[in-house]
């Protein structure tokens, strides 16, 4: 048994092999993933440039749909399964459960993936990732999102056998590490989530083959967005986890309090499931109270959960930070934080872009009056462009660099690439985000082909700066693709060409701060709290949000009267 | 060099620090206004949707618009050839959502009241009014009602906005709201 293990040189934990191997096959499948469904988002950002206008219609539909599903679902899920299995079987020291099993859940996974992108590439399932009935798509366009569910499923319990495992076998003591007590609450959300999606997409599948009568609109939408956006929750939980770990592995930071960190998980947990009412505001059938209290995921107390990441993601490298000497002034250890580290730089610009454009807007859209002006515009895809690409994808790449050094043993080539890589990909997703919420704002529809309608009945002209915000939307979709590109570039020639790390290398050129590898997996909190570069950040943060939701409301309040 | 700190077990038992404290009890206090404004826009705001709704038949939906036209049916549109109805204020006005098109044109008065009934007949619709940016999810039997008060003049396009197919993007209607 023991010769299936390994010591980790740069962190000293324990890597089980078959574990390793699981991790890397994840890891890869979502990294090509990643490659299409960022291929298929470039030509919808390049058609949606009405001056460019790459794509005709019923392609740029198709295009459309196989981007949803393979970077929202196919890359996020691969990744995050790569992820639990790091969470539970590394950072506990121990043997991952039945591997076997794990390998038959990523071949379904796999399996599943490349069969709804087969249909979606025929041509006969342009439906959108939303597939809303009674638009039908090819049976197997169901049947593959099906069997991926049902492999992400079965991983999800090999990562809950892992927990039972390690605490039977006592590889720690206490409680787990914070980081796995995030993967915990994916975990959780995933499998809520998964259910879901199984419960709806089943009987849709049995439909598309004729077996079942008629689905009803309202409840499709009522179930499916418990998976679509719970889906999204699962990628937060993650998020999250992924700062902490690469906080702790590149600075040295702990948690300032593990229990307000693991308490704004349980908040996680608690409330961010009541979700699928963020797209049912403006639907019928459906009373106020019940979109009230659901959509502000009871009281906001979910909200109240990322707010406190918020502060201490960068509130315990502030502290780590003036631990390792950067005391200066306020914001001296910012400024000397490692932002040529790849992995740092990524993460911290995730905290920036996430809470600033995915978090804010979230929460406007989700206010029940408000989403009068934004469902369904471009508005909707903008935020999550916010959350999953500017926030969960940068941070995915970020630790994909420690990922890369750690698991798959190989140096980085491209250093100088690898380090500018988070920047270029940042600032195109961000741009991406906010000229998609400016076009949106100014009332342009989503999934649309043409926004001059030259095809339409009668004229409508939306306003002239709608089509220089998707303008300027293809060109920071251009910025990063480039980025995506250069990401995958560095890590699929990295894992081929790099060059192979052994102890000696890892003395050389350490991956890890020093004693990070500790920090990673053990519990107890920063003794010392003196964090006046976070609170002013945070400050920042609150007055843009006050200020910013207010600003909606007075644009509602220009609308025609309704009741 | 060991950056740990001596492990504690019990950490549920630490003490919070005040800067903590401080920040949960702002974001939890603005998270209960938030969900008090939603509240308080119901009771005085001026754009609440209505929860009125009624289960219905694709069929008769369509007869109801159909009769709704040939009662106040004012003129044909020169480029499309679409009736234009023009119901007196105050009453109920129809439009329905079908592939790929809304129908019929409604003209509306200024200032006045009306309630709009909006469902589809086949699959899913998104009613987003433009420029006012108005954004509403039409279900094939559902029935929605909701009033609504123009209170500018102008022309107006009825984009969809829900993903309905090949011809989505030439799903255009049109509102006239006129003095």
């Amino acid at each position: 048994m023991s010769n299936m293990f390994r010591t980790c040189p740069d962190t000293g934990l324990k890597v089980h092999g078959p574990a390793e191997a699981l991790i890397k096959a994840n890891a890869v499948a979502a990294v090509v993933f990643l490659l299409i469904g960022g291929l298929f988002g470039l030509l919808v950002a390049l058609t949606r440039w009405q001056a460019i206008h790459l794509l005709p219609a019923d392609l740029f539909y198709l295009a459309l749909t196989a981007h949803g599903a393979d970077v929202l679902v196919f890359w996020m899920i691969f990744f995050e399964i790569a992820l639990l299995y790091f969470a539970s079987a590394v950072l506990l020291n121990c043997r991952l459960a039945t591997p076997r099993i794990a390998w038959v859940a990523f071949a379904l996974m796999l399996g599943g993936a490349v069969m709804a992108n087969v249909a979606v590439l025929q041509g006969e399932s342009s439906v959108m990732f939303t597939s809303y009935v009674p638009m039908k798509a090819a049976p197997h366009f169901y049947l593959g999102l099906i069997l991926f569910a049902v492999g992400a499923l079965v991983a999800t319990a090999v990562f809950f056998g892992t927990l039972v495992i390690a605490k039977q076998e006592k590889t720690y003591t206490g409680s787990v590490p914070l980081v796995t007590f995030g993967a915990v609450t994916a975990a959780i959300i995933a499998v809520y989530t998964i259910a879901s999606g199984a419960i709806i997409l089943i009987p849709t599948f049995l439909w598309s083959l004729g077996l079942v009568g008629e689905i009803d609109t309202l409840t499709y939408r009522i179930v499916w967005w418990g998976f679509g956006h719970s889906s999204q929750q699962i990628n937060v939980a993650a998020m999250v986890s992924v700062w902490y770990a690469i906080g702790a592995l590149t600075v040295g930071s702990k948690p300032i309090s593990e229990k307000v960190s693991r308490a704004a998980f349980l908040l996680y947990i608690c409330f961010l499931l009541l979700a699928s009412a963020h797209h049912l505001l403006v639907d019928p059938g459906i009373s106020s109270e019940w979109k009230v209290f659901n959509t502000s995921y009871a009281l906001f107390l979910a909200v109240l959960g990322s707010m406190i990441h918020g502060m201490s993601v960068p509130g315990a490298i502030e502290v780590a930070q003036r631990k390792n000497g950067f005391t200066q002034g306020l914001f001296g250890w910012l400024r000397k934080a490692p932002w040529g580290n790849p992995a740092f730089a990524g993460m911290f610009l995730s905290v920036i872009l996430f809470g600033f454009l995915g978090g804010i807007t979230g929460v406007i859209m989700g206010t029940e009056q408000l989403n009068i002006i934004i469902h369904n515009t471009l508005y909707v895809p903008g935020h999550f462009h916010g959350t999953v690409v500017a926030g969960s994808t940068l941070a995915f790449m970020a630790i994909t660099y420690l990922i890369v050094p750690l698991i798959f043993r190989r140096e980085l080539i491209f250093k100088r690439l690898a380090q500018w890589q988070p920047y270029l990909f940042g600032l195109g997703a961000m741009g991406i985000s906010v000229f998609m919420m400016a076009a949106g704002t100014l009332g342009v529809s989503r999934r649309h082909w043409d926004m001059a309608f030259s095809d339409a009945p009668f004229a409508f002209d939306y306003p002239p700066a709608a089509f220089m915000m998707m303008g300027l939307n293809g060109i920071f979709a251009i910025i990063a693709s480039i980025g995506g590109v250069a990401f995958i570039v560095i890590v699929v020639g990295s894992i081929l060409f790099g060059k192979k790390r052994d102890e000696e290398t890892a003395r050389a050129n350490p991956v890890v701060f020093q004693g990070g590898g500790a920090t990673v997996s053990s519990h107890g909190a920063a003794d010392e709290v003196k964090i006046p570069g976070t609170t002013i950040l945070v400050a920042v943060f609150f007055l843009s949000f006050v200020l910013y939701y207010f600003v909606n409301w007075k644009y509602l309040s220009e609308v025609w009267p309704l009741s | 060099m060991a950056l740990t700190p001596p492990e504690d077990r019990l950490w549920w038992k630490q003490p919070l620090h005040g800067i903590e404290i401080g920040w949960i009890t702002i974001s939890l206090l603005w998270g209960f206004l938030m969900f008090g404004v939603m509240i308080y826009w119901h009771l005085t705001g001026e754009q609440n949707l209505s929860n009125e709704a009624y289960r219905i038949n694709p069929d008769a939906y369509a007869e109801k618009v159909e009769a709704a036209a040939a009662l106040y049916t004012v003129r044909e549109d020169e480029q499309s050839g679409m009736p234009v109805v023009h119901p007196p204020p105050g009453s109920d006005v129809y439009m329905l959502a079908r592939l790929w098109e809304w129908w019929p044109i409604l003209e509306l008065e200024e200032g006045k009241e009306y309630r709009l009934h909006l469902s589809s007949l086949d699959w899913m619709h998104g009613f987003s009014l433009q420029p006012t940016n108005i954004n509403l999810q039409i279900h094939p039997n559902y029935e929605m009602v909701v009033t609504i008060t123009p209170d500018k003049a102008g022309e107006y396009g009825v984009v969809c906005n829900e993903f309905c197919g090949i011809g989505h993007h030439q799903m255009l209607g049109k509102l006239i709201v006129v003095k």
